[in-house]
């Protein structure tokens, strides 16, 4: 019994890490689906969210209620800088140098952070209680619960958004056919910018969580690596597709990691990714490309 | 466009050198690489030869990136698969080592070609992070394959030995390593101007018109992937050879990054693109070293800097090189030339 117990236990902690993939997918999926963009860099401003949050709750002393949206912000604002200087001088040309664009991204904001706070992790101030929750028997660490309800109210506030925000639905809209977007009278520019700064927003918040339960580190971008294993598996537009994917990478992380150990964590997912890509390229829930000579 | 080189047949045409101006200058160049060692001391000589390795690795990337159009971001562990392959059959075998390097050559390219099986479904995009599952699997596997590579610690490789003399100075590895990638980047050369090479740049252009052409994609591809594995090999094989150790932190993603963002700043599909990218990101790091030093008296700790400043020297160079001159190096070398060759009648 003690073994289920303890199969349970684990369980939810993948559950709650699987949230926390999910958030930071849904950046990747939010960029993606309105400019194209595969935003290798969004593990990086996931960092910089943490390092953010660092500095406005021990750096200036304000409380965590404070220091949170500001640190989203500064994601928010890093995201709209980067999409108004960089990526908007890069329309048109091929996916891959914008991808390539976001990868030295990363490395500029790798080396900032490396420059102003020195490459020691560091940990957040706690701003979550540490009282463990209990879910029937089974013991769920109180920051992964707190991330796991955090990320689902995301998420659900997201697909509201997308359904009845008239912002939402010019996203969907661009991301369906750009020039029927543009005939209809939205503003494509304002919605890759719109896209950029919710999604960098959201993966800085999503670091602020990640940050608080494992503490921050330059070397933490390489979350958004496993994001990037969610969002192909889950299909790179779908919203939906990030939702079962992070739950379902987090779940398979937390079983190897516990049960094959830490090491094979990683070829576990990469595993999944290189298997998902033979057989369904464009992931579970994603719109396949067709594509005519 | 140069004039006075009209050609009677094709072969001509596609000559790599056509007019006895360039003739000239080669001889130039050629004459200057073998003097260099003789003047220069010896942290010059291991720039010299960290360049050689990584022109030959940039070109393998080139061959791929450039001119297939598949994006990779495996170089750096097709390369330690090379290093390991050499490091090996060293200790095992014993074999020589111009006959290790080949066999580190032919089982990345090996290797590489279980790496492209997925360009059969995916490409572009998906196709990079398909090879950046691929190379954290081939971390993996060197990490835990601990009788074969050493684990966590690596191994240790013997020196080269060329006719009985072992090659431990860099004036002496300089003589071997900088042939060995002069006749890798001519064999690239070359091979652009069969039809392998064609085949490839039809691929680049448009892959499913160079289907309906006739051209087998899958084959190609492989194909493709295998020569540039095989180049990363041998250049892992050298740089086995070169700093006489291999372990798991020697390729990481980072120097698959590195290869390709070469590639990028040189200019993509051209072979000099490839050469001067590598030359270029390889002295870039000791440049910075330079300047962090003149300003160390003046600045605490100017050391720590240095890591850093590298890394954002590194990312800037990738995103202004990509907005600002998305063909590289080779597009500025190429604009320096045709001044020239109108100047003085046109400024």
């Amino acid at each position: 019994m003690s073994d289920l117990l303890f199969f349970v236990e684990v369980s939810l902690a993948g559950l709650g890490s699987g949230a926390l993939l999910s958030l930071t997918a849904l950046a990747f999926v939010l960029i993606y689906k309105a400019t194209r963009v595969i935003n290798l860099a969004v593990g990086e401003i996931l960092m910089m969210g943490g390092y953010f949050f660092l500095a406005f709750a021990a750096g200036w002393g304000l409380s965590p209620w404070l220091a949170i949206p500001a640190a989203i912000a500064g994601g928010a604002l890093i995201g709209a800088v980067v999409e108004r200087g960089i990526i908007r001088r890069m329309l048109g040309e091929s996916p891959i140098s914008v991808f390539m664009v976001t990868v030295g991204l990363g490395s500029v904001l790798v080396g900032i952070v490396e420059l102003v706070w020195g490459t020691d992790p560091r940990t957040l101030p706690d701003f979550m209680g540490t009282a463990p929750v209990f879910i029937g028997e089974a013991y769920v660490s109180r920051k992964i619960a707190i991330s796991f309800a955090v990320a689902g109210l995301v998420i659900a506030v997201f697909l509201a958004l997308f359904r009845f925000w008239r912002g939402g639905v010019a996203l969907r809209a661009t991301a369906t056919d750009q020039a029927a977007a543009y005939s209809c009278g939205i503003n494509v520019p304002g919605v890759f910018s719109l896209a950029w700064t919710i999604g960098c927003g959201t993966a800085a918040g999503a670091g602020v969580l990640l940050g608080s339960i494992g503490g921050i580190a330059p070397t933490m971008g390489a979350f958004g690596l496993s994001a990037l294993v969610v969002v192909i598996v889950g299909g790179l537009d779908s919203v939906a597709g990030a939702l079962v994917a992070g739950l379902a990478i987090g779940l398979v992380e937390a079983w190897t990691g516990t049960y094959l150990g830490g090491e094979y964590k990683l070829v576990f997912t990469f595993g999944i990714l290189i298997l998902m890509l033979m057989i369904r390229p464009y992931g579970l829930f994603g719109t396949k490309e067709i594509e005519r000579l | 466009m140069r004039i006075a080189t009209a050609n009677e047949t094709y072969l001509a045409d596609e000559a790599l050198i056509r007019t006895r101006t360039q003739w000239a200058w080669t001889a130039v160049l050629a004459a200057g690489l073998a003097a260099a060692p003789f003047a220069l001391n010896n942290y010059w000589l291991y720039l010299a030869c960290l360049v050689a390795i990584n022109v030959a690795s940039a070109t393998g990337l080139n061959i791929l990136t450039g001119y297939t159009g598949l994006v990779s971001l495996g170089q750096g562990a097709f390369m330690a698969v090379g290093a390991y392959t050499v490091a090996w059959l060293d200790r095992n075998v014993g074999a020589p080592f111009l006959v290790n390097l080949f066999a580190g050559g032919l089982m990345a390219a090996a290797v590489g070609i279980l790496v492209g099986l997925p360009s059969l479904r995916v490409k572009g995009l998906y196709l990079a992070i398909a090879t950046i599952g691929a190379s954290i699997i081939l971390q993996f596997v060197f990490l835990n394959w601990t009788s074969v590579t050493g684990g966590s610690r690596g191994m240790n490789v013997a020196p080269a030995s060329l006719f009985g003399t072992p090659l431990t100075t860099y004036f002496q590895l300089y003589f071997v390593l900088v042939p060995i990638a002069a006749l890798m980047v001519l064999g690239a050369a070359n091979l652009f101007r069969t039809r392998i090479g064609r085949a490839f740049i039809a691929i680049r252009d448009r892959d499913i018109s160079a289907e309906v052409l006739g051209i087998p994609l899958l084959r190609y591809k492989l194909l493709s992937f295998a020569v540039s594995s095989f180049y990363a090999g041998v250049a892992g094989g050298m740089w086995a050879y070169f700093f006489r150790a291999v372990g798991p932190e020697s390729f990481t993603i980072v120097e698959s990054i590195f290869y390709l963002a070469a590639v990028i700043v040189g200019g993509m599909g051209s072979i000099l693109g490839g050469i001067i990218g590598a030359t270029f990101m390889t002295l870039v790091p000791e440049v910075l070293r330079f300047g962090v030093e003149a300003i160390s008296p003046y600045v605490d700790n100017a050391g720590t800097l240095l890591s850093p400043v590298r890394t954002v020297v590194f990312g800037a160079l990738i995103i202004l090189f990509l907005v600002f001159e998305p063909q590289g190096l080779a597009e500025i070398v190429q604009r320096v030339r045709r001044f020239f060759h109108l100047w003085p009648f046109r400024k």
